[in-house]
């Protein structure tokens, strides 16, 4: 079997990001890379909780002045909700509907772009309004380390999502793209879990002191 | 005669070199570069042996001693022994299992193109202001106070090298898992796949926090960041406990392959199969799990807190046990088996009793009170080149000898390795047993010189002549290698006669498809089967076909090369203008490559049926 071989939904495989052994390693060694990613951001995660709040002198500004729960809240629905459109993007692949997959490619796109948009607009809000820099305490340092990881994760992905949709925008579907898509929005999922924590730790757990 | 096995120019050559993604030509590539940082580690050990061999010496100033101890360790570590271990993994796993190449051969390009880049930016400091001086472990504090940019290269030098090391590791545990050939199920892989296989889940796993630790060390040094300074608020304890956590992991990294090369070795030269092989694994597995748990072991005098240092203590000596497990495997291996002397079953013999007291003194120095007694003494140094050399360059030079011929169709002279080998054994015994006594004695490690009348005059002088005969033993063994090279006497399949596993059935060396006819596995030692059962190649598992390759590629280069711009650029932009532009060139080159890559599509070849049938060069299977 090529991997460029045609297609038609009839002969769409089921599962055709495994199709080829090219597709099944590709599919393993990016859960096999998101696990190694996982341990990357639990060391961000250790490392932060062990410099929260932790300031050269009382008059910086703490977790609990810092963080607002409607900005994040938003944030947070219009990742979730990313990652919600990336997996009709997918029902869509398998059911070798390129146009309705692209659509809510682009659909996955914007909102992870409005995202992005929130957290540089959150990013500037901390440093002119609490100068809370990345240089002004280890707080600080580790703040914008592990939530600027994500942020370039998301923005990583964003271009790889572009990338692939520019791409493949004449060619549709077959055994070789199809991995590409499916990789790509695996991505997608872990950077919206690894938001999940961020939120929790970072943001809620903030809030409470 | 193939169409595919043309003489090529010399130009030809490197460039092949330069875009290949064959895995035994990538394993000859980090045979060559390993092998080279190894000789630029041993030289550095050297004059670590020279400036001690009598006491108030000035061969070395201090501050020049700091960099080449530092640079001692993190070249061994990270630039010599970890490719060479990837060298035999490339060459040998592959062929172990029935396959054609690794699941992702542009990626095993890109990874060995990563370290070499990671390497080769390490060792420029020595060129442009200065090494790195704050040891291997490069602790915080003092990384920190370190002037220059010594410690930059550091972290820039193994961040690159190490993103090449991770990808390696991935690819190796895809191609394990998906890539088997019929038959080969995983209670019938070589030993020496298995310890790859466990191996590259540590790495998976082990790296991730280096990273992490580095672009925090990069983060403080160079943009400002705060994660270790106890002024901003920082803590200086993250990195030991980040490196740690990488750090153990790494030398079970490090020496589960040692295990895995003398375990085909014993096998191979006692003609018996490997005593207790589901212990074998079983054991291989749980060292891989034990050893996430016991990173703390190295910070018993950090103060911790008696609560976590006995927990750490009681879980490092649990590693005593699936260790000890295969100490007594190889043994019973042996006991009974037709024993051939040959130089890699020399130095696999060697490696027994020397790993054992690496193993006691380990056990030492996890008890933790006793801990306080030994820690940064000489006993230690004496611990971990007793287990880091007495395993692990043992196995690479046992390694080089058993696997030269499946690499290069010629084999070393005997004559010459077993030289080598009496050289360097009681060489290194000379080196380093007496230091135990040393560091029993009082003498501290990572000290560029001592004082008349400590009683450290006579033994220290011991040591420095054990590592001369290191050094004529490595001498002895580069003759070996030109003498070999230049006589280029062909060999065939199974030179040493008693091979038990896949890539003996093959020639040497292999066809670039490797097999012409994926085999049929009927049980372990593959190989050793179909002998026994008087055939003198594999059967076949599929009819003669055609076979899909990967094409050369030259982007994993560029992508490399990429970074190594953008790590000068990272590393000057605090004193130059240039820094930042060069920066941003640097990541636009590997990004811009990455891309290329991305939107072209390379779909690879296929050799067809018919030139098959007419290579006389693949053998069946």
């Amino acid at each position: 079997m090529k991997a460029d071989e045609k297609f038609t939904y009839e002969t769409w495989p089921a599962a055709p990001e495994k199709q080829t052994l090219e597709g099944k390693n590709k599919f393993l060694g990016f859960w096999l890379f998101l696990g190694g990613e996982t341990v990357l951001f639990a060391t961000l995660f250790a490392t932060y909780l062990a410099l929260k709040d932790s300031v050269p002198n009382s008059e910086m500004a703490l977790a609990k002045d810092l963080f607002e729960i409607p900005l994040v809240f938003i944030m947070t629905m219009l990742l979730l909700t990313s990652s919600l459109t990336s997996v009709y993007a997918m029902y869509h692949m398998k059911n070798f509907n390129f146009k309705k997959m692209q659509l809510w490619l682009g659909v996955t796109v914007l909102l992870g772009a409005a995202f992005l948009g929130f957290e540089v607009y959150e990013f500037n809000h901390y440093v002119h309004e609490f100068e809370h820099t990345f240089t002004s305490s280890a707080f600080g340092t580790a703040f914008y380390t592990l939530v600027g990881f994500h942020g370039g994760h998301v923005a990583f992905g964003l271009l790889w999502f572009i990338t692939l949709m520019v791409r493949n925008r004449k060619r549709g579907l077959d055994l070789y793209t199809a991995p590409k898509f499916y990789v790509a929005s695996l991505y997608w999922h872990f950077i919206d879990v690894v938001w999940v924590f961020i939120f929790t730790v970072v943001y809620l757990m903030g809030m409470v002191g | 005669m193939s169409t595919y096995a043309q003489k090529k120019g010399f130009g030809a050559t490197i460039w092949d070199y330069l875009t290949t993604v064959d895995h035994k030509k990538i394993a000859i590539l980090y045979l060559i570069a390993g092998g080279f940082f190894f000789i630029v580690g041993g030289l550095e050990a050297m004059f670590i042996r020279i400036q001690l061999a009598i006491p108030a010496n000035d061969f070395l100033s201090a501050g020049l001693y700091n960099e080449i101890l530092t640079m001692h360790g993190t070249t061994m570590i990270f630039l010599a022994a970890m490719p060479l271990i990837f060298a035999f993994m490339n060459a040998v796993m592959p062929l172990q299992i029935g396959a054609r190449d690794v699941a992702f051969p542009f990626l095993n390009s890109l990874g060995f193109w990563l370290f070499f880049f990671g390497g080769v930016f390490l060792n420029l400091s020595w060129f442009l202001g200065g090494a790195p001086d704050a040891g291997w472990t490069s602790y915080a504090s003092l990384s920190l106070a370190s002037e220059g940019h010594g410690i930059d290269f550091y972290v820039l030098g193994l961040q690159i090298s190490g993103a090449g090391t991770l990808i390696g590791g991935i690819n190796f545990l895809v191609t394990i898992i998906n890539m088997r050939a019929p038959g080969m199920t995983y209670m019938r892989m070589p030993l020496f796949t298995w310890s790859t296989f466990v191996t590259s889940a540590l790495i998976l796993f082990a790296f991730p926090p280096l990273t992490v630790a580095l672009f925090m060390m990069l983060f403080d040094r160079l943009f400002g960041g705060n994660f270790f300074d106890p002024l901003m608020g920082g803590n200086t304890i993250i990195w030991e406990h980040l490196f740690w956590i990488f750090g153990h992991p790494e030398v079970y990294i490090l020496v589960l392959p040692a295990f895995g090369i003398f375990s085909e070795i014993f096998a191979i030269f006692s003609r018996k199969r490997l005593f207790g092989y589901s212990s074998m694994v079983f054991a291989t597995v749980l060292i891989g799990f034990l050893g996430f748990m016991v990173w703390a072991h190295h910070m018993f005098t950090t103060g911790l807190g008696p609560i976590a240092n006995a927990i750490f203590s009681v879980a490092t000596m649990a590693i005593a046990v699936p260790t000890g497990i295969k100490i007594f495997n190889w043994l019973f291996t042996m006991w009974g088996g037709s024993i051939t002397f040959t130089t890699p079953m020399l130095y696999a013999i060697a490696f027994i009793p020397t790993f054992t007291m690496g193993g006691v003194t380990g056990i030492m120095l996890a008890s933790a009170a006793q801990d306080y007694q030994y820690h940064d003494s000489y006993f230690v140094v004496a611990h971990f080149h007793y287990v880091i050399v007495g395993g692990v360059v043992f196995a690479l030079l046992a390694g080089l000898h058993l696997y030269w011929p499946k690499m290069f169709g010629t084999m070393l002279s005997e004559k010459l390795g077993k030289i080598t080998f009496w050289l360097f054994v009681i060489g290194f015994h000379l080196t380093f047993f007496i230091q135990h006594f040393l560091g029993l004695m009082g003498m501290p490690r990572r000290i560029f010189t001592f004082n008349k009348g400590q009683g450290f005059d006579a033994a220290n002088m011991v040591s420095t002549v054990g590592a001369f005969f290191m050094a004529v033993a490595t001498v002895v063994l580069l003759i070996n290698v030109i003498v070999t090279i230049v006589k280029n006497e062909r060999i065939g399949n199974d030179p040493w006669g008693d091979g038990r596993t896949l890539e003996w059935a093959i020639p040497s060396p292999p066809p670039f498809y490797n097999f012409k006819q994926l085999p049929l596995v009927r049980g372990l030692d593959a190989y050793w089967i179909e002998k026994m059962d008087g055939k003198t190649e594999m059967t076949p598992a599929e009819p003669i076909g055609d076979i899909h390759m990967p094409n050369n590629s030259f982007i994993p280069f560029v992508i490399s090369l990429g970074l190594f711009i953008a790590a000068f650029g990272a590393m000057y932009h605090g004193n130059h203008a240039w820094g930042i532009p060069v920066l941003i060139i640097g990541m636009l080159i590997t990004f811009g490559s990455m891309f290329v890559r991305s939107v072209k599509d390379d779909h690879g070849y296929h050799i067809h049926k018919e030139e098959l049938m007419d290579d006389d060069k693949g053998g069946k299977a």
